[in-house]
């Protein structure tokens, strides 16, 4: 049995907790149409979704999460500001022999609130009270600033696009970032297909390579050969700008350490100063809320690689040793983060700040019984 | 009980299986008619054959229904969730050569990378309004190696058999796919990006590690072992 009583227990009491802070519950169906949902998330959930057919609805997949159906509830009627909370089951598979569940209970938060900063400290200081007792590991980021700092730099839209789009994928963003700041060689085979390009006219070339065969016209071909040739003219971001983007994405520090740094860069890159001037109302807004941003961790990279679709803070919290290191091979107790473009997407000209975070009822009872 | 040993039941993947263990000295073959999927094996003890599609021998070895199968290596990492924790290689057999590659248009001159492939599928999608399509039947291993090389906004469309069409019926931009002259990618315009190999495959014994290994079993698998020369695990 994946879902035991203690676990439904445990997720009743947390349900509890969050409808007494006067959240609306919401329901989501099971059965969700495949096509919108998984659109919007990464490679990783899109994998893992359990996907079936339905003679009338067409492609449906059992929730893989709650988040996009409560956005899209909230977005085609709900109340400004809102607060919502949900419970019941979500389904992944698993690609690995393991302990992980594929079906397994989340209990959810979510705000839609104007006022960022105080918002993302209500949900954060919400999930820590409620977990407290349990003794785990706290750990946040903010992705927000990242993206700030790659809007700052000093180069073409398409390389900040590129860098941008890649945020969520560490290894290919450092391959692209070494080779735009002239750290990395040009690979050869790009080199190859440059000199080739030179070489005549696309049509004479797409004309030599073969018949027109696809969706993408010669028309796309040309336009990005073009683009090639002219990004290959690009000069290189400049060394120290470069030194700071790399910087940045190692920054780990306990979170007001973390904004005195940050303050200490944002001379020598204006471009993340509003976005850290954010970082810096929203640890007032935890001190007020009772939480201690003196040892809170902070990585500036942390949700890079698990929470695609959070644009801004984001944060989970961990089973942690007696050192209080964190067991990566573990999912986290609970999770969340601020996802403002996602809202934008759903709701088509409309959107709305928003964040939340969900709890895995199953490993807190598992804590418990421990 | 005996040692079921699971080889592809027809073509030149059974007829090389049979040359190859005919080589050390155990001799497998195809009982009476023509059409009838039962075999032998003469030259060890208590071993027994079954013939099977060389597509079902991965989920037989996982399920422990045989003990030994042989397979394509591709056919087993794609099938098989944690391949080497439900199966181990014994021996790469040398034939049966065949590599897991990426294809895209010949047409598209301006890609010969994933970092193209990466660049294309993103104005795809922004041009097209959907993800941009590759076609295959190996889903686990193209996933997997298209997450590990950061490759993104692609979506794999289920394509079980002549996959090198589905560009040109416009249901897919690219496909993956497995191709050992390449001569049916060129015939179909198709050219292969140069570092996208996903899995160079051959035909491979695999021992299955959830059978039931038992006194007799164990005792065949050893004489097995020292027969073709092998070490087990």
């Amino acid at each position: 049995m994946t879902v035991t009583p203690a676990a439904r227990a445990e997720a009743e009491a947390l349900f509890a907790a969050f409808r007494a802070t006067g959240a609306t519950a919401v329901e989501a169906d099971i059965l969700q149409p495949a096509e919108t949902l998984l659109d919007l998330y990464g490679e990783d959930i899109r994998a893992r979704a359990y996907i079936t057919q339905d003679p009338l609805r067409g492609e449906m997949v059992l929730r893989p999460d709650f988040t996009v159906p409560v956005v899209q509830a909230h977005m085609a009627g709900g109340a400004d500001p809102a607060r919502y909370c949900y419970i019941g089951p979500v389904f992944r598979k698993q690609d690995h022999i393991g302990p992980r569940a594929s079906e397994y209970l989340q209990v959810g938060f979510e705000v839609f609130d104007r006022d960022a900063p105080q918002a993302d400290a209500e949900v954060f200081a919400l999930f820590a009270g409620l977990l407290a007792p349990l003794g785990l590991q706290a750990l946040t980021g903010d992705i927000g600033i990242l993206l700030a700092a790659i809007e700052g730099l000093s180069t073409t839209p398409r390389r900040k696009a590129a860098l941008r789009r890649h945020v969520w994928r560490p290894r290919r963003f450092r391959a692209l970032l070494d080779r735009f700041a002239g750290r990395a060689a040009l690979p050869p085979a790009r080199a190859r297909l440059l000199d080739h390009l030179r070489s005549a006219a696309p049509e004479a070339l797409m004309a030599e390579a073969g018949p027109q065969i696809g969706l993408r016209s010669g028309a796309e071909v040309a336009e990005r050969s073009a683009a090639l040739l002219e990004d290959a003219d690009t000069p290189p971001i400049a060394a120290p700008e470069a030194a700071l983007l790399y910087d940045l994405l190692g920054l780990a520090a306990p979170a007001d350490a973390a904004l005195a740094h940050l303050r200490g860069i944002a001379p020598l890159m204006p471009a993340i100063t509003p976005a850290v001037d954010r970082f810096e109302s929203r640890l007032a807004a935890l001190r007020a809320r009772g939480i201690d941003t003196a040892s809170l961790a902070f990585e500036a990279s942390h949700g890079r690689t698990t929470l695609e679709y959070y644009d801004g803070f984001v944060f989970t919290f961990h089973r942690a040793d007696q050192g209080g290191a964190i067991d990566a091979a573990l999912p986290p107790v609970a999770s969340g983060g601020r996802y403002d473009a996602l809202t934008a997407i759903l709701g088509q000209g409309r959107s709305i700040p928003a964040v939340g975070g969900i709890i895995r009822p199953a490993v807190v009872a598992d804590l418990k019984g421990a | 009980m005996s040692l079921k040993i699971g080889v592809p039941s027809k073509g030149r993947l059974m007829e090389k299986t049979f040359d190859w263990f005919g080589a050390r000295g155990v001799t497998m073959s195809r009982n009476g008619a023509e059409r009838e999927y039962s075999g032998a094996v003469e030259g060890i003890a208590d071993v027994e054959l079954v013939l099977l599609s060389a597509g079902e021998i991965p989920r037989e070895l996982a399920a422990g229904r045989i003990h030994l199968g042989v397979t394509g290596s591709d056919l087993v990492r794609d099938k098989l969730a944690d391949w080497n924790q439900q199966v181990a290689e014994l021996a790469a057999l040398g034939f049966g050569h065949a590599d897991l590659i990426i294809a895209v248009p010949a047409c598209w001159i301006d890609v010969e990378t994933l970092d193209d492939l990466d660049a294309v599928a993103s104005a795809f999608r922004a041009r097209h309004g959907f993800r941009l399509r590759i076609a295959t039947k190996y889903h686990r291993l193209v996933r997997d190696f298209l997450t590990e090389t950061g490759v993104a906004d692609y979506q794999l469309v289920d394509s079980q058999g002549a996959t090198e069409g589905t560009v040109k019926n416009l249901t897919a931009e690219a496909v993956a796919d497995i191709t050992s002259t390449g001569e049916t990618l060129r015939a179909n315009h198709l050219k292969i990006l140069g570092d996208a190999v996903i899995h160079r495959s051959q035909a491979t014994l695999f021992l299955a590690r959830a059978a039931d290994w038992g006194a007799a079993e164990t005792a065949a698998m050893a004489a097995l072992a020292a027969k073709l020369q092998i070490a087990t695990p």
